[in-house]
């Protein structure tokens, strides 16, 4: 059976995740193989997951983690002190 | 399997925890630090409001630990803490100005299309060491709307599963992959044409 491209674009990232029912799978691999504006759509889209999944994105502001631990550490040392006072 | 033995792990540390030893938290959230943060990002676009929905998400979770039952991962709770710390704070500032109607839009068979191109040559990821990029990048998933947006970082940033997907947003699984499709179709369509600019001279059919 032959499916038109916007059929097969509905199924672009259900193909990334591989949850593809394996009669649809089928289906848009075969339109895959010779649809190269398609094909194009799935390699871009996979590049962009792949980008933006990089650590290098979002990056962490300079001393977020020391800040964060000190923070953290008044409170730890706050239920400490709750946890010895107790009888 | 290392992911068992994680798990077993905090287990351990958080039984610790709550027994006293509070300083162990430390080490608890270590692993989460990053992914914490970049959740709260992705909501507030501010790096000093997100570090600050970070911390008092790591305080929640130290002080609500011993209501944390493991059915859940660990970090799925945290998860789940972070992504209600960032919605509260955004009602309080209200920059939420409404919830797009969700439910009814999910199964309403309306397209997304991609943005289409008869070629693509694949972008490196050296190509993240510039700056330019990376800012494409960010601004693109900052532009999705929100209820995209937190499906796309759950699952494609946070690398959680579909179902740890559903779990957290208390929505369902079919609810997860059509936002997800729709969110990644999105992105595709507004960077694709970006990012192939900046790749290469090569062609580029902008019909849609």
């Amino acid at each position: 059976m032959v499916i038109e491209c916007k059929h097969v674009w509905e199924h672009i990232s259900g193909y990334l995740d591989g949850t593809l029912e394996p009669e649809v799978l089928r289906m848009v691999q075969e339109h895959l193989e010779h649809c190269e504006i398609c094909s194009a759509i799935l390699d871009s889209t996979r590049n962009i997951l792949i980008l933006t999944a990089d650590e290098r994105v979002f990056e962490l502001p300079l001393g977020y983690s020391d800040r964060l631990h000190a923070r953290l550490d008044e409170e730890l040392k706050s239920a400490e002190a709750v946890v010895r006072k107790a009888p | 399997m290392p992911e068992i033995d994680e798990s077993r792990n905090e287990a351990e540390m958080i039984a610790a925890i709550l027994a006293g030893e509070s300083q162990r938290f430390h080490d608890l959230i270590r692993p989460y630090e990053r992914s914490v943060y970049v959740m709260a990002l992705s909501f507030v676009h501010d790096e000093f409001d997100a570090e600050e929905i970070a911390q008092e998400a790591f305080l929640k979770a130290f002080r609500n630990l011993a209501s944390f039952r493991g059915e859940a991962k660990f970090g799925t709770w945290l998860i789940s803490i972070t992504l209600n710390e960032a919605r509260s704070r955004l009602r309080r500032k209200k920059l939420i100005k409404m919830e797009p109607l969700e439910a009814s839009n999910d199964d309403d068979g309306s397209h997304v299309s991609p943005a289409l191109l008869r070629d693509w040559k694949e972008i490196p990821s050296e190509a993240l060491e510039r700056s330019e990029m990376r800012s494409l990048l960010q601004k693109a998933v900052e532009g999705l709307p929100p209820i995209y947006r937190e499906i796309f970082v759950l699952r494609d940033i946070e690398e959680l599963s579909i179902a740890e997907t559903a779990d957290v947003l208390q929505i369902t699984v079919a609810s997860v992959k059509v936002r997800l499709h729709r969110a990644r179709v999105a992105l595709q369509k507004t960077l694709a044409p970006q990012l192939k600019q900046i790749n290469s001279k090569g062609r580029w059919f902008p019909w849609s």
